[in-house]
């Protein structure tokens, strides 16, 4: 059944209810969070579940044969066992974890292509991506002479397969590729592009920041060789991320950072590096973070991905239809196959002025360039208003947006 | 609940007439070809880019004053202010000025402005306008972007002005 034929929007379970920081007035009006593709809020059971350890379980992992330090261990690892299921890893040594996605990617730059790739050689990625999918791969060209190429997005804020796979030449070293726009919500065709690298014979990044919280996400059929996330963008603490590799891959990478916990034997003359996945887990990880990421998932686990991603897209045809229907709307980012995310500019209203206008009616909105400004770019602006929902969002933050933006015309008539 | 009243007067403060007149049609807007001095300012948060072109004769006075470059609303009006304020002073006098503004509109010039309306005198008083933004914090460096590039300019510093 298509869309269209759907009830719009029906909010089946409140799920509002167990994310606490939505109950409150901002500027004298009920709360309304929009802006969850920049950070997500929190349910209780992931707050609790990081107070509960800070206050009954807390020491350094790895190291201690005392009884805390067992505990932290647990449930730090014990994170990591969710983090692989969650995601169908094949090998929990395959989860590295990581400050977030920013870092997940810096260490693919720095560890598996820094060493190995040469002046002449390309690293391929696309037009949507967020800087952090960007600069880390400029100053890996910076460091060895190879050069970053870009492949272009139409109109809607779409990947030009066509010439995406014409770009996949034998000199690309790897692809990294969104799996979702953060700026314009298009959520990529990752699995058929990856097929087609894989006959390329190049190795594929996907950066699944915006991926994750909204659908199910499983790197096997994927078959990607790394997928980066982070934790505060599917409702678990700021600092953890994920880097998923392919075990032989990672295997075959150099440390990212030196320090403890990474280490089996040290002597001045010569270090002996961990095994997987500790080799790249340098220094006194954050461990309440990451139990929060384990809770995080027990809670996305328990509502369901699929739930999700299904509501999600009620909500956001909702969101659609209601937008149309303000006068002077421009929307930003039409892609066919999209996140509940939506760009958009309105009248002559700069994004930050409407930004501000919106806050004072209690709906908050990111605005500006959302960290992608060569998207920006390709559009000819400097900046949108965007719109992301959750699935604690309903109709009614909708609606309260849309009269916002008409209050926001009355002020600049 | 009654959404459409909740536009509070914070908000229309911030938008009065006299900013949004200047943020549609800024004066002295575009580039200033026998510009003697210029600066960039940059928002690196939001983006937002002012160039300030000064022409400043032997005697130290702004003859010619102009800006270009794009951002929101507060940060364009204040620009095009700026420039009305400033054409025909000296460049000492534009200095005092920078303080007196970039000091009225963050936190150190809220709650007392008698003693900076000293600065602010008759021909300065639009600049008033812009006190709105004071109950923004996350707006203030919008206000203050051009300023920072006046400055910038009048000392000819090599780097861009930010509002960091």
């Amino acid at each position: 059944m298509s869309h269209a034929q759907r009830q719009p929007a029906v909010a089946a379970v409140d799920w509002r209810k167990d994310f606490p920081i939505l109950n409150q007035s901002v500027n004298g009006q009920p709360l309304v969070y929009l802006d969850s593709a920049a950070s997500a809020q929190q349910p209780a059971s992931v707050i609790d579940a990081v107070a509960r350890y800070q206050r009954e379980d807390h020491a350094n992992v790895h190291r201690g044969v005392h009884t805390l330090s067992h505990r932290a261990t647990d449930a730090y690892e014990g994170a990591r066992d969710k983090i692989r299921e969650f995601i169908n890893a094949a090998n929990r040594s395959e989860i590295v974890l990581t400050s977030g996605t920013t870092e997940s990617i810096n260490l693919v730059a720095q560890s598996f292509c820094r060493p190995r790739i040469a002046s002449g050689d390309k690293i391929l990625i696309t037009h949507l991506e967020h800087h952090a999918n960007i600069v880390p791969w400029q100053l890996v060209c910076e460091q060895t002479g190879a050069e970053l190429v870009v492949a272009p997005i139409d109109d809607h804020g779409q990947l030009e397969l066509e010439t995406l796979r014409s770009m996949m030449t034998k000199d690309v070293f790897l692809l990294a590729v969104g799996h979702v726009s953060n700026a314009l919500g298009t959520v990529n065709p990752v699995k058929d592009i990856i097929a087609h690298a894989k006959q390329c014979g190049i190795p594929v990044l996907v950066d699944g920041a915006q991926g994750v919280p909204h659908m199910p996400v499983d790197v096997q059929d994927l078959d990607c060789d790394f997928y980066a996330f982070s934790g505060h963008k599917m409702f678990g603490p700021t600092g953890t991320g994920v880097l998923y590799g392919r075990e032989t891959l990672l295997d075959s990478m150099p440390p990212y950072q030196g320090g403890g916990d990474m280490i089996l034997e040290v002597s001045f003359e010569s270090t002996i590096y961990n095994e997987l996945p500790y080799k790249f887990e340098a220094g006194t990880p954050n461990i309440s973070g990451v139990v929060g990421l384990g809770a995080a998932i027990d809670y996305l686990q328990s509502v369901g991905m699929q739930r999700i991603a299904a509501y999600e897209a009620d909500l956001h045809q909702y969101m659609l239809l209601k937008l149309g229907q303000v006068d002077d709307i421009h929307l930003i980012g039409t892609a066919v196959n999209k996140a509940s995310v939506q760009s958009f500019l309105l009248g002559d209203i700069h994004s930050h002025d409407l930004g501000t206008i919106l806050d004072h009616q209690g709906v908050a909105i990111r605005t500006g360039h959302h960290c992608a400004m060569p998207v920006m770019t390709r559009f000819g602006i400097s900046g949108t208003a965007r719109a992301s929902l959750a699935f604690y969002n309903n109709t009614d933050d909708v609606d309260r947006l849309v009269a916002a933006l008409e209050k926001a015309r009355q002020v600049f008539k | 609940m009654n959404v459409h009243a909740a536009v509070t007067d914070d908000v229309l403060d911030l938008y009065r007439e006299l900013i949004l007149d200047h943020a549609r049609s800024p004066r002295h807007f575009g580039r200033l070809a026998n510009a003697t001095h210029k600066a960039r300012g940059i928002n690196p948060l939001c983006g937002d880019k002012i160039c300030v072109y000064l022409c400043i004769d032997d005697n130290a006075r702004i003859e010619a004053i102009s800006f270009d470059g794009s951002g929101c609303a507060i940060s364009v009006a204040s620009a095009s202010l700026l420039t009305d304020a400033i054409i025909g002073l000296s460049a000492d006098r534009a200095e005092t000025i920078f303080s007196a503004v970039t000091e009225r509109l963050t936190d150190g010039g809220k709650g007392q402005p008698g003693n900076i309306d000293v600065e602010l005198d008759r021909p300065l008083e639009k600049i008033r306008a812009l006190d709105g933004v004071r109950e923004f914090p996350s707006r203030v460096k919008c206000a203050t972007l051009a300023w920072h590039a006046l400055r910038s300019a009048l000392r000819q510093d090599a780097q861009p002005a930010t509002t960091e």
